[in-house]
């Protein structure tokens, strides 16, 4: 990994970061395992450079962007983000990257785009988990959010953590960071946006739509129907013995912030 | 001495040593939960050490249903018997299903009892888990001595509770998962055709008798 140069930006947290050991040790990267130490153990052959981004669909420009060029280019920021994953666990992550609605605004969307969809990579010799009998999903891992959710100054690219570029096993090179949405939204090294007028597919809704939804905002109310969203283990903090289970916040705690883009939407429904 | 007493102080030393092997497997077979036990205390088993804790002894829980439903099957078909250790066998699954109930309820939910019943009432996959717990219960309570004599035929009828036990155990793992992996499907596969032999099983000595009939005639 190589050193980034970012400028601290807004959204800090005084939580404690979760070592960065636990942060790319403990993943769920299904292309590369369904065990959360495959992630890790199996992405060295994984080549993130070079790398272009393309995007497209209902935007005036579009265009492909090379990840050098987006390193260089874009205000990269460091937030500091809780991280909550939908089998409720949870970590506090410093990411580098950019606003999603900067890229977005280089393309200039038109006015019939309504939400934005993105692709991971296909590359099965790199990939183990794109191989063999016991596929977990259908690839390419497909994710989506709503035009004003993509827009929204929380959504992040990201290309780096703790002030390096992302390790492989975190979605290298670049990939989406959603907060207050559970973390399979984070769809993982990216290699198309598309601007669309309905909403995109998502992988995990295609795979089981009851337990996933498009949504997937953080909702304690919520329950995933095999086990409650109402607490989480914080990841490398709660140990063994110490079981802190936590309260989870509605939004993850960011609904200060984004509460207003769900206003008299059901969140029951649209889970 | 004479000939028989030598012949009884051989037996003797038998049953002595038959004893030592089940109590030594006892040990060897505790071994993993204080092996994962210890790499838990010492930050050895990863980032989520309770829920990998959890799952270690769930996994050691249904390998020892496992052997246990295989000593019957490898008496018949390759005369190997084990008969002698199934008790202790099923006793370990037992004490290892208790212990992965037990790291769920105290290390996993905190002692959180609505937030346990709620899940055990809600989510089939902890009913179905907890049912298979239940159903081990009465088998471990007589598993003694004492219960064999005094239950006779009983016995035998209600310690085929294993069967559903395990048919559970191994429902139970394959509905926790998130998506379909081989582990799973593995276990479960084994487990289905351990209960297949005991549905085959009277055919099997029937077919074997005709064929040791004829060969001897």
């Amino acid at each position: 990994a190589e050193a980034l140069k970012a400028k601290p930006g807004p959204y800090a947290t005084d939580e404690k970061l979760t070592p960065l050991k636990d942060v790319t040790t403990y993943n769920n990267f299904y292309e590369f395992g369904t065990d959360k130490a495959d992630p890790a153990a199996k992405s060295d052959n994984f080549k993130p450079k070079p790398w272009r981004v393309k995007v497209d669909g209902l935007v005036a420009k579009p265009a492909e962007f090379d990840i050098e060029d987006l390193i260089a280019t874009m205000p990269l920021e460091e937030r500091i983000y809780r991280m909550r994953c939908v089998e409720a666990w949870s970590m506090v992550i410093p990411w580098t990257g950019f606003q999603l609605s900067a890229l977005l605004n280089k393309v200039e969307p038109l006015s019939s785009a309504k939400y934005v969809a993105f692709e991971t990579v296909v590359r099965p010799e790199e990939m183990p988990g794109q191989q063999g009998l016991f596929q977990a999903l259908e690839w390419p891992y497909v994710e989506g959010l709503r035009l004003d959710e993509a827009m929204h100054p929380l959504t992040i690219l990201a290309v780096g953590l703790y002030g390096e570029t992302l390790p492989n096993q975190n979605g290298a090179p670049i990939r989406l960071v959603v907060p207050w949405k559970y973390g399979f939204k984070g769809i993982k090294s990216i290699v198309r946006i598309s601007l669309v007028d309905k909403q995109p597919p998502t992988s995990w809704n295609l795979q089981n739509a009851q337990e996933y939804g498009f949504y997937a905002n953080v909702n304690p109310q919520v329950d995933h129907p095999r086990w409650s969203q109402a607490t989480e283990r914080r990841i490398g903090e709660d140990g063994f013995f110490g079981s802190g289970r936590r309260e989870t916040l509605p939004f993850n705690g960011y609904g200060e912030e984004v509460a207003s883009l769900y206003a008299g939407m059901d969140l029951k429904a649209n889970y | 001495m004479r000939a028989i007493e030598i012949g009884t102080d051989i037996a003797r030393r038998a049953k002595n040593h038959g004893k030592a092997f089940v109590w030594a497997l006892y040990g060897v077979g505790l071994l993993p939960a204080l092996w994962a036990f210890y790499l838990g205390s010492t930050g050895g088993l990863g980032a989520d050490p309770v829920k990998e804790f959890e799952h270690r002894l769930g996994l050691w829980a249904l390998r020892f249903i496992i052997l246990t439903l295989m000593v019957s099957p490898l008496r018949d078909i390759f005369s190997i018997n084990l008969l002698r250790y199934r008790r202790a066998l099923g006793l370990l699954a037992f004490y290892y299903v208790l212990m992965h109930f037990s790291v769920y309820m105290i290390l996993d939910q905190a002692l959180d009892l609505n937030a346990v019943i709620a899940d055990i009432a809600k989510r089939p996959f902890i009913t179905i888990g907890m049912a298979s717990l239940a159903l081990l219960v009465p088998l471990a309570v007589t598993s003694n001595a004492w219960s064999i004599r005094r239950l006779g035929a009983n016995w035998v009828k209600l310690h085929r509770l294993i069967y559903v036990a395990a048919a559970g155990g191994a429902l139970h793992f394959m509905l926790s998962l998130k998506t379909w992996r081989p582990e799973p499907i593995i276990y479960a596969a084994i487990i289905a055709i351990l209960l297949a032999w005991r549905i085959l099983r009277p055919y099997f000595l029937k077919w074997r008798k005709s064929m040791r009939m004829s060969a001897a005639r």
